[in-house]
């Protein structure tokens, strides 16, 4: 299995690489049928069955139920596929990625702007 | 013979698509982005190129990650564009020139390049928005025939930079050994610096893309003494899509010049970035 093992961690990111997409493959499959209009029907109608129809492990069930995006990313989640999951509760990226970064929507793109603004952003 | 008569640099983020499509040039948060756009325009109008081949990732639109080819190129008379799950209209189909697709994946194995050969392939928001970016009209998108080529930088192990800046050149030679007289201009779309995942999301590097594009019409190899996972660490988990811009400025050869540049933060969650070259001998 290709991974990144043994590589220096880069703070307060989730790499995903061969690891990652094995832990993460029932998930982000799951999340690759929300393409279809109609997969995403059926995973509002029943959460629960949908989820188990994929084979998501409690865990991942659990942070998918919380729409944790940090602990789904942390159980194999690739952030292009959980965007087509958090879409569906109409979080968009900048939702999300202030929910990664623990701040309100707000600050996160307050921050983005402040990064537009300095000369080392 | 075809002729590469110039290249682009230019991100690709789904909210351009939004932008555009609700009409949003002139409007405040948009303006200094579109502005880096105009002599791009002009350009693609002055010099209306026959065929376009633009280097993209695919977002989990047509590939999974149950085979995901390192690089994959389109070989199809058309390219739809379909629902990504998250909102985007779907743009109207795109041409392809699948003669001078297979030509180019031809060479390319010749050269020691494994390509994927696809005669169907859906495109998303990496490569229309960049489409709707240099043609925002649909009557000049459609005198333009596509050669999408798709490059995994989604699951690691990517390609290297090297590998990029290698397989463009290689683009380079393809085209210009191609028979038929067309004008060519290749893209190279995604970037510049942007984390989307984790508790650093919102990160970019103004400092690091300021002299990506310094370097990038005489010295791209300074790229090159970065691993993609330094790379991660600079510019973002999603900013090493910058390694695609290297396959445009490959297949350029050294005999160009830089005719506009534009950079601007934000532009959602990321550094947004456009560069435009010409071959000098145009």
């Amino acid at each position: 299995m290709q991974s990144l093992k043994g590589k220096k961690p880069i703070p307060g990111t989730i790499v995903f690489d061969g690891t990652q997409a094995v832990k993460g493959y029932p998930l982000n499959k799951m999340c690759f049928s929300f393409n279809k209009a109609e997969n995403r029907d059926a995973f509002k109608a029943d959460e629960d069955a949908y989820c188990a129809k994929y084979g998501l492990t409690d865990e991942q069930r659990d942070a998918v139920k919380k729409r944790d995006v940090l602990a789904l990313l942390n159980l194999g989640g690739n952030i292009y596929y959980l965007a087509k999951l958090t879409g569906m509760f109409g979080l968009n990226m900048q939702d999300i990625g202030a929910q990664q970064a623990g701040i309100s929507l707000k600050e996160f793109k307050a921050k983005l702007f402040a990064a537009g603004e300095t000369k080392n952003g | 013979m075809a002729k590469l008569i110039g290249g682009v640099g230019s991100s690709h983020v789904p909210a351009i698509g939004n932008a555009l499509e609700q009409g949003l040039q002139s409007d405040p948060y948009w303006k200094p982005f579109f502005e880096g756009y105009k002599p791009v325009w002009k350009w693609m109008e002055d010099k209306k190129p026959d065929v376009a081949i633009l280097v993209y990732n695919d977002h989990g639109l047509n590939f999974f990650l149950d085979a995901m080819p390192t690089f994959a190129i389109g070989a199809a008379t058309e390219y739809q564009n379909a629902d990504e799950g998250w909102g985007l209209k779907p743009l109207d189909p795109f041409k392809g020139n699948p003669e001078f697709s297979w030509y180019l994946i031809d060479s390319l194995v010749e050269d020691e390049f494994d390509i994927t050969m696809c005669q169907e392939m859906l495109v998303d928001h990496g490569f229309t928005v960049p489409m709707s970016l240099m043609w925002p009209k649909q009557e000049l998108r459609n005198q333009v025939k596509v050669i999408p080529v798709c490059v995994n930088v989604v699951q690691y192990p990517f390609p290297s930079a090297r590998r990029c800046l290698k397989l463009g050149e290689a683009i380079g030679k393809a085209v210009a050994s191609y028979e038929e007289d067309l004008n060519v201009v290749i893209l190279g779309t995604g970037g510049l610096s942007h984390q989307l995942d984790g508790e650093r999301a919102g990160h970019t590097n103004r400092a690091f893309d300021t002299e990506f594009l310094d370097k990038l019409k005489d010295e791209p190899e300074w790229l090159l003494k970065y691993s993609n996972y330094e790379l991660a660490e600079i510019v973002g988990p999603q900013g090493v899509e910058m390694i695609m811009w290297l396959i445009m400025r490959g297949a350029l050869g050294d005999n160009i010049r830089e005719l506009s540049r534009n950079y601007h933060i934000p532009i959602s969650n990321t550094a947004a970035g456009v560069i435009l070259f010409e071959n000098e001998a145009v």
